[in-house]
């Protein structure tokens, strides 16, 4: 459906939400990324029958932990979706860089930069 | 797409948004191409004689395409702006537009192009791609003909000299056509386009004098083409012609043309009733003849000349005689001519049409002028041709082939007016452009024959509800300012006007062919050729599956205000609403005023269970689940405050588990249901709200308003569906579905033709997949034998080995035409590709999936000794697995494979911001190449395939799918729990339809008795399983483990059946008068219904209640069976059935008719309100409360049957052994409701009957053959090759501490207590990923999607900043 959505927003294949470890969610963050979502399909329609309940936890449990680290936990999501809801996918897009924007770049970005020009 | 000029309605939507004629049905549709929408070639294009995509340019020039219409155009005819002015337009005659108004102005459309491109300046060029030839062609002569021959010639890279008598060139279109009507500097500009391609044109020489063929050819010409025209007149052959002042018309023109002063007196007689006669009387008047009178042999309506022609003449006050045939001139004594006397002329043709006058010279009349100017017709200057030896046909023209035009001379063609006689311009660029083409086949000594003759057949849409528009007039000339002038009389369209115009077109053909797709596609995919063929096969079976169309409501638009008011739309328009990809986008707003809707009506059976207004009597079967999905999703869509009701007769939501969505419906999602019958709809006309008015329950009108209804409408076979049955010499039932027998549900009444789906009967889709399976079974089983006798397979070299090379990485960025690079910078991203490390090689291919960049990618791989391939192109969804097959023909592993998805998440979705799209798209390309550096070669495990099946349960289904088994050559073990097979099916005697079910039960176990390939073991019981799919081993326990037999098998059929309840209420079991369904249909069958005066039913026993919420689906109809059987044997007797909802679905609809005919009194009870019974020595005392009376009703019963509902045997035992997955009420879960109806979970294991859930025999029946059928997909290959996407442990770092063994959610990863490992069988994981994340010491990987796979991926994203 060729719709737009924010360039900033950038996908990591997964065969199934089920497979995103909370591990990768944290090097994102550790890394410099100023958000992060997963996007599974439907609850009740896994293919691999609960992945997407799995990581709604998972991200659940990121939240906490970013919030412990001082970092808005609110920079994790979980979205759900059809494969058939281009529009939607278009939407949540939109919606996580909005949100994002607001929040602010992530704060462990300046520490890596300082940590860079030291 | 965007280039296409042509919008219509798109059917995908249900006619709510537009598509272009070239599209993709819909996003996900399959094939994903394109296709163009073509009915055929419109009648203005065929009827040209030039054939000019007329359509096209109509179309090009709605969309203010200008120079694109002129270049189509001028594809066809080089000549827009002549033909603009004078050409006779054959074209508006046949125009559709005609059946509605008028002509559209075709020729006043390409003369605005014309005009057009004259007020810029600057002509269009034809552009030639041919190669620049060495041979020469000679025209000889530069009229229409002999300049179109030159302008395609000329595009073939030929050298064109074209010799002209005259001092200009032009030919008649400069010396025969006046001024007034064709401007000179108009000729002359298009002259000079054909100048400027690089013709030649010499004046003044001529032919038979200057040049002879002996000359010619001796310059080196390789072809001539006669075009030389009809530039003599005809005489009358009358006394005193030769006078003076008597001249002939075609000198006059070409005289007056040439600006030579001509004399002529005041009065002037013109003799003819032609074109070129009118043009004489009018150029006369120009010159200065104040009287002109215009004289011919036919009626008015017979001249030859165009009506527009002789309505112009008589505008310009030439006086019109007719009828008047020239018997001599009058002299004065000078020898000067004074007038002409004419005879009648009483007929010009004769019977036959011929030209054959016949005259009354008894009523003869005198007309006096001073210049008679005879204008009767052309003949051809013959001097020095014949001398030639070039051949000369009997009315004195040129002699030449009537297809290629090539004389008795070879090398010489003819065309033109010489060839066959006057005729108009158009005429003569037709017949230029095909002597182009026979001397440019001439000269490659090609056939000049071959496919030559076209058939010009057109196509003219429906115009029944057309819009009339008025054609726009052309503004002309005011017929005072004509006089004694030469200004040109047509002002011509401006700009808006054309398009005013333009838009009357009917777009006949839909495709207008004004081949802009063929520019716009850089694949080169579009080929406006195509034609259908008719091809023959040979098959050994034939599948029906042509289903079904939604009623149209149209018909009961006064009852449903059905297109009259927007807000009432049918189910599927509503759908397209409701879908995200539809026309709103999934914004839920009504037409009427695009406002959110508050409250929405759904009103069932549009189309369906309807005797009196639109004769389907059956029920669709569909429409109650899907108006109650469409009201839980609307209600989704609008936030939940949206107000919805469904209106409906009895809802029928008899499906697996669909109950329990009607239930949540209704009662959480406060969806209201309205048990009503509706009486009309009516508009509120400021609103456009619509007033629903409709009788209750109790038959009370009631009345409501809505701002949307939607009608639910049924489903139909369509017409051509009848068509091919009746081709195919099938028999069709009486609802125009497939005739078939209950015990054989998907065969037709032909023998190998078979039947799925809605043409079969109304179903939805679970029973549609598992129906088109059961078909393919039968299907297959008829041509078994040639199983993979078709098949190629494909030869792969050795594997490289890789280990401890360094990466080579080639990167291929890909263009997709314009589609990535027309956003992206595609050679900045190849650049940026370049310098990544590991990167040896990068290139960018305009189609990299194309064929030919294969066959590149193949030799880089070799040449640069590549060991991983990155393509930065579109979706490894759609493209990967191609690419993969490309690194395995070279010996590379497959999952040495990466892609960067720089089109579908990158060119399309940022298409308005292109620079940081380049920037996307590199940051896509480094985590690839990042990625790619971490990817290992991996092995798919390969199993082999025991070719065996185990069959569990003897019933219909296990029995009908263990002989499709063997049918198909494979052979099966059955096994079944009781001593003899059969099953459920041994209590029950006939189906509804009267099917003999005993005698068809003998029959089978006949068949499976006599079955080699059947082992059947009785009083069997399954007690251990073990394996995965190709390779079970279950061990069998017979006579209560009397004998144990192991068996191993490839795959499992479990039908294991189910059993009717056994009630607890309604004191079955204590009063011998409460008997089941099941039980009665026994007891009809041995004692008759003769004793019975008065039989109540009481319905959804056991079914639709707190403890077994679904339905049991088969009820209704056991009930409606039985009650017609108790009529049929004692029609005496009372019959009441106590119901909830009456769920004869599909075509069982007919026997609810047909009871409630015979007398058998249905009342509804409510589900709070079940009926309560009591015994007393008369006989079982029923109550239950009558909705209309609204009181209770208390009937006295000789026998109470309780259609008790249907429950799963058996299935906790087996599911426990072999660990398959059963819903809350028992029945076993398929892998897919929809998708894979007839699958389990487990791989390799197949279920039918009614373990799957309650169902009908011939339901059954199908869903065993289905089971076989998906069964056979497997046994028939010899080995299966996995994904080698596995999880897999690192046992020494493995803990065991199981978390792996408890989050699997296939139960895949076990603890081996002899090796003390935990163990993963790659046959049996899933590849979901998820022990691999609860791992807690990441022993655990999975394949491709390592940890480091992933997390080099996001370093290398985050690397480039953020």
């Amino acid at each position: 459906m060729r719709l737009d959505y924010p360039t900033n927003v950038k996908i990591i294949r997964v065969p199934c939400t089920g497979k995103v470890d909370v591990m990768h969610m944290l090097r994102c963050f550790q890394k410099g990324a100023d958000g992060v979502y997963c996007v599974g399909c439907l609850e009740g329609t896994c293919h691999y029958n609960e992945g997407n309940i799995r990581a709604r936890e998972r991200v659940g449990h990121v939240k906490n932990l970013l919030e412990e680290i001082g970092i808005e936990a609110d920079r994790v999501r979980m979205y759900n979706l059809s494969s058939g809801e281009g529009p939607t996918f278009a939407a949540y897009a939109k919606e996580m860089t909005e949100h994002i924007k607001a929040l602010g770049p992530n704060p462990l970005k300046e520490k890596l930069k300082k940590a860079a020009s030291a | 797409m965007k280039v296409c000029p042509i919008s219509l309605p798109n059917e995908y939507d249900e006619g709510l948004s537009e598509r272009k004629a070239i599209f993709k049905q819909y996003p996900q549709a399959i094939p994903g191409a394109f296709g163009i929408t073509k009915t055929g070639t419109a009648p203005c294009k065929a009827t040209c004689p030039a054939h000019v995509s007329i359509q096209g340019y109509i179309a090009l020039i709605n969309e203010g395409k200008y120079d694109e219409a002129l270049k189509l155009f001028k594809q066809d005819h080089p000549f827009p702006g002549i033909c603009g002015r004078v050409c006779h337009h054959p074209c508006e005659g046949e125009c559709t537009r005609n059946e509605v108004d008028q002509p559209l102005a075709i020729r006043e459309l390409h003369r605005f192009l014309a005009d057009y491109e004259r007020g810029r300046g600057e002509y269009h060029v034809p552009e030639i791609t041919a190669e620049k030839r060495d041979e020469k062609v000679a025209i000889i002569g530069s009229g229409p003909a002999g300049l179109t021959t030159a302008y395609y010639l000329l595009q073939e890279g030929y050298q064109v000299t074209i010799f002209e008598k005259l001092p200009e060139p032009g030919g008649m279109m400069r010396v025969g056509i006046p001024e007034y009507r064709l401007p000179r500097d108009i000729l002359a500009g298009e002259i000079q386009v054909i100048e400027k391609m690089g013709a030649e044109i010499k004046c003044g020489v001529t032919f038979g004098k200057d040049i002879t063929l002996d000359s010619l050819k001796k310059d080196g010409y390789s072809a001539v083409y006669m075009a030389i025209g009809l530039h003599g007149g005809r005489n009358l052959g009358v006394e005193n012609e030769d006078a003076e002042g008597v001249l002939q018309g075609v000198d006059f023109l070409r005289d007056a043309a040439m600006g030579k002063k001509v004399e002529i007196g005041k009065d002037v007689i013109v003799v003819g009733g032609g074109n070129v006669a009118i043009d004489v009387a009018l150029t006369a008047k120009r010159l200065g003849a104040e009287n002109v009178t215009l004289i011919c042999l036919e009626r008015r309506e017979e001249m030859p000349a165009w009506e527009h022609e002789i309505e112009e003449a008589l505008e310009g006050e030439i006086k019109i005689v007719n009828s008047f045939g020239p018997k001599n001139f009058f002299i004065d004594k000078n020898k000067k001519v004074s007038g002409i006397e004419f005879k009648t002329c009483t007929a010009v043709f004769d019977e036959e049409g011929r030209f054959s006058p016949q005259y009354d010279e008894d009523v003869c009349q005198p007309f006096f002028g001073d210049t008679i100017i005879i204008s009767i017709g052309q003949s051809t200057n013959l001097e020095g041709i014949k001398e030639q030896g070039i051949a000369v046909s009997r009315p004195g023209g040129l002699e030449a082939d009537p297809v290629t035009f090539q004389t008795p001379i070879e090398w010489v063609f003819a065309g033109g007016d010489a060839y066959y006689g006057p005729k108009s311009v158009v005429d003569a660029v037709w017949c230029g452009k095909e002597a182009a083409e026979s001397i440019h086949r001439y000269i490659n000594g090609m056939d000049l024959k071959e496919g030559r003759e076209q058939n010009w057949e057109y196509v003219k849409p429906d115009v029944f509800d057309e819009v009339k528009k008025d054609r726009v007039k052309v503004r002309c000339l005011n017929p005072e300012g004509r006089e004694c002038n030469f200004l040109e009389v047509s002002y011509g369209y401006n700009e808006e006007e054309a398009k005013i115009e333009a838009d009357r077109c009917l777009k006949c053909g839909v495709c207008s062919e004004c081949y802009q797709c063929v520019e716009a596609c850089l694949a080169e995919a579009v080929d406006h050729e195509q034609k259908p063929e008719t091809k023959e096969i040979n098959i050994g079976s034939v599948i029906l599956s042509s289903g079904a169309k939604p009623y149209d409501p149209e018909p009961l638009e006064n009852l449903y205000l059905y297109k009259k008011n927007p807000n009432v739309m049918t189910s599927l328009e509503f759908e397209r609403i409701l879908s995200a990809s539809g026309p709103t986008m999934g914004h839920l707003v009504r037409p009427s005023d695009h406002k959110e809707p508050e409250k929405i009506a759904w009103l069932q059976c549009v189309g369906s269970r309807d005797t009196n207004k639109c004769g389907n009597t059956y029920c669709s079967s569909v429409c109650c689940m899907y108006a109650i999905k469409d009201a839980m999703i609307a209600k989704e869509h609008s936030g939940g405050n949206l107000d919805c009701s469904i209106f409906y007769m009895d809802i029928r939501s008899f499906g697996k588990d669909y109950e329990l969505y009607y239930n949540r419906a209704r009662d959480r999602e406060q969806i209201r249901f309205v048990k009503s019958r509706i009486h009309s709809i009516t508009e509120d006309p400021e609103t456009r709200d619509l007033i629903l008015k409709y009788a209750d329950e109790t038959g009370a009108m009631q009345e409501e308003t809505f701002n949307m209804v939607v009608l639910s409408v049924g489903l139909e076979v369509p017409d051509s569906s009848l068509e091919m049955a009746k081709r195919l010499g099938i028999e069709i039932n009486k609802h125009k579905f497939v005739e078939t027998d209950p015990f054989t549900p998907v065969a037709s009444s032909r023998k190998g033709v078979y039947t799925c789906g809605i043409f079969q009967g109304p179903k939805d889709i679970p029973a549609s997949v598992t129906e088109a399976s059961a078909a393919a079974s039968l299907a297959g089983a008829e041509i078994a034998e040639a199983r993979g006798t078709d098949i190629k397979t494909i030869e792969l070299p050795d594997e490289i080995d890789i280990e401890g090379q360094e990466p080579r990485i080639g990167v291929f960025v890909c263009n997709c035409g314009i589609n990535i690079a027309g956003v992206v910078d595609v050679p900045a991203v190849q650049d940026y590709a370049e310098k990544l490390p590991g990167v040896v090689f990068t290139a960018n291919n305009l189609f990299t999936c194309s064929q030919d960049t294969q066959e590149i990618i193949k030799e880089k791989i070799k040449e640069e000794k590549l060991n991983r391939v990155v393509v930065a192109s579109c979706s490894p969804k759609t493209h990967a697995p191609m690419f993969m097959e490309t690194l395995e023909a070279c010996g590379l592993n497959r999952y040495l494979f990466e892609m960067a998805n720089i089109r579908n998440q990158d060119s399309w979705v940022h298409a308005n911001n292109p620079e940081l799209a380049t920037e996307k798209a590199k940051d896509l390309v480094r985590m690839a190449v990042a990625r790619s550096v971490t990817l290992k070669p991996l092995r798919g495990k390969v199993i082999p395939v025991n070719k065996r099946a185990l069959v569990l349960g003897g019933g219909i289904a296990g029995m009908n799918a263990a002989l499709d088994l063997a049918k198909q050559g494979f052979e099966s073990t059955l096994i079944e729990k009781e001593g003899q097979l059969g099953g459920m099916a041994r209590k029950l005697y006939h189906t509804i339809e009267g099917g003999d079910i005993k005698a068809y039960l003998e029959k089978l176990n006949a068949r499976v008795a006599s079955e080699e390939k059947i082992e059947v073991l009785t009083n069997a019981a399954v007690v251990d399983f073990e394996g995965f799919q190709g390779n079970f081993a279950t061990r069998v326990d017979i006579n209560g483990g009397e004998d144990t037999r192991e068996i191993n098998h490839g795959v499992i059929i479990v039908a294991t059946g189910a059993r009717e309840y056994t009630p607890k209420e309604f004191l079955y079991g204590e009063d011998k008068r409460v008997v089941t369904q099941v039980e009665l249909g026994d007891r009809l069958a041995q004692q008759g219904a003769a004793d019975l005066e008065t039989v109540v039913m009481i319905q959804c026993v056991g079914s639709r209640n707190e403890e077994r919420p679904n339905c049991s689906k088969i009820c209704c109809q056991s009930a409606v069976k039985n009650a017609l059987d108790i009529k049929k044997q004692n029609p005496d007797a009372q019959v009441f059935i106590l119901y909830r909802d009456i769920r004869t679905y599909g075509l069982l609809e007919d026997y609810y008719t047909e009871a409630r005919k015979q007398g058998v009194i249905f009342i509804r009870f409510d589900r709070d309100n079940p009926p309560t019974v009591g015994a007393s020595d008369d006989g079982v005392l029923v109550t239950v409360k009558d909705h209309v009376l609204q009181r209770n009703i208390e009937i006295g019963a000789d026998l109470l049957t309780l259609s008790a509902g249907v429950y799963p045997s058996d299935t906790e035992d087996v599911s426990n052994v072999m660990k398959l997955n059963r819903n809350s009420e028992g029945y076993f879960i398929e892998a897919h409701v929809k998708l894979r109806p007839v699958d389990m979970g487990t791989d390799g294991v197949f279920l039918c009957g009614t373990a799957h859930g309650p169902k009908l025999v011939s339901e059954t029946i199908a869903q065993a053959n289905a089971a076989a059928s998906r069964a056979v997909t497997f046994l028939s290959k010899d080995e299966i090759k996995l994904s080698a996407i596995k999880a897999h442990v690192d046992t020494d770092h493995c803990v065991k501490c199981l978390t792996c063994v408890r989050s699997c959610p296939f139960e895949v990863p076990v603890f081996n207590v002899a090796t003390g490992e935990v163990e993963i069988d790659p046959a049996l994981c899933q590849g979901c990923g998820v022990c691999a994340c609860v791992c807690p010491r990441q022993t655990i990987q999975l394949n491709y999607y390592e940890d480091d796979q992933i997390m080099c991926n996001i370093d290398a994203l985050l690397a480039g900043g953020i």
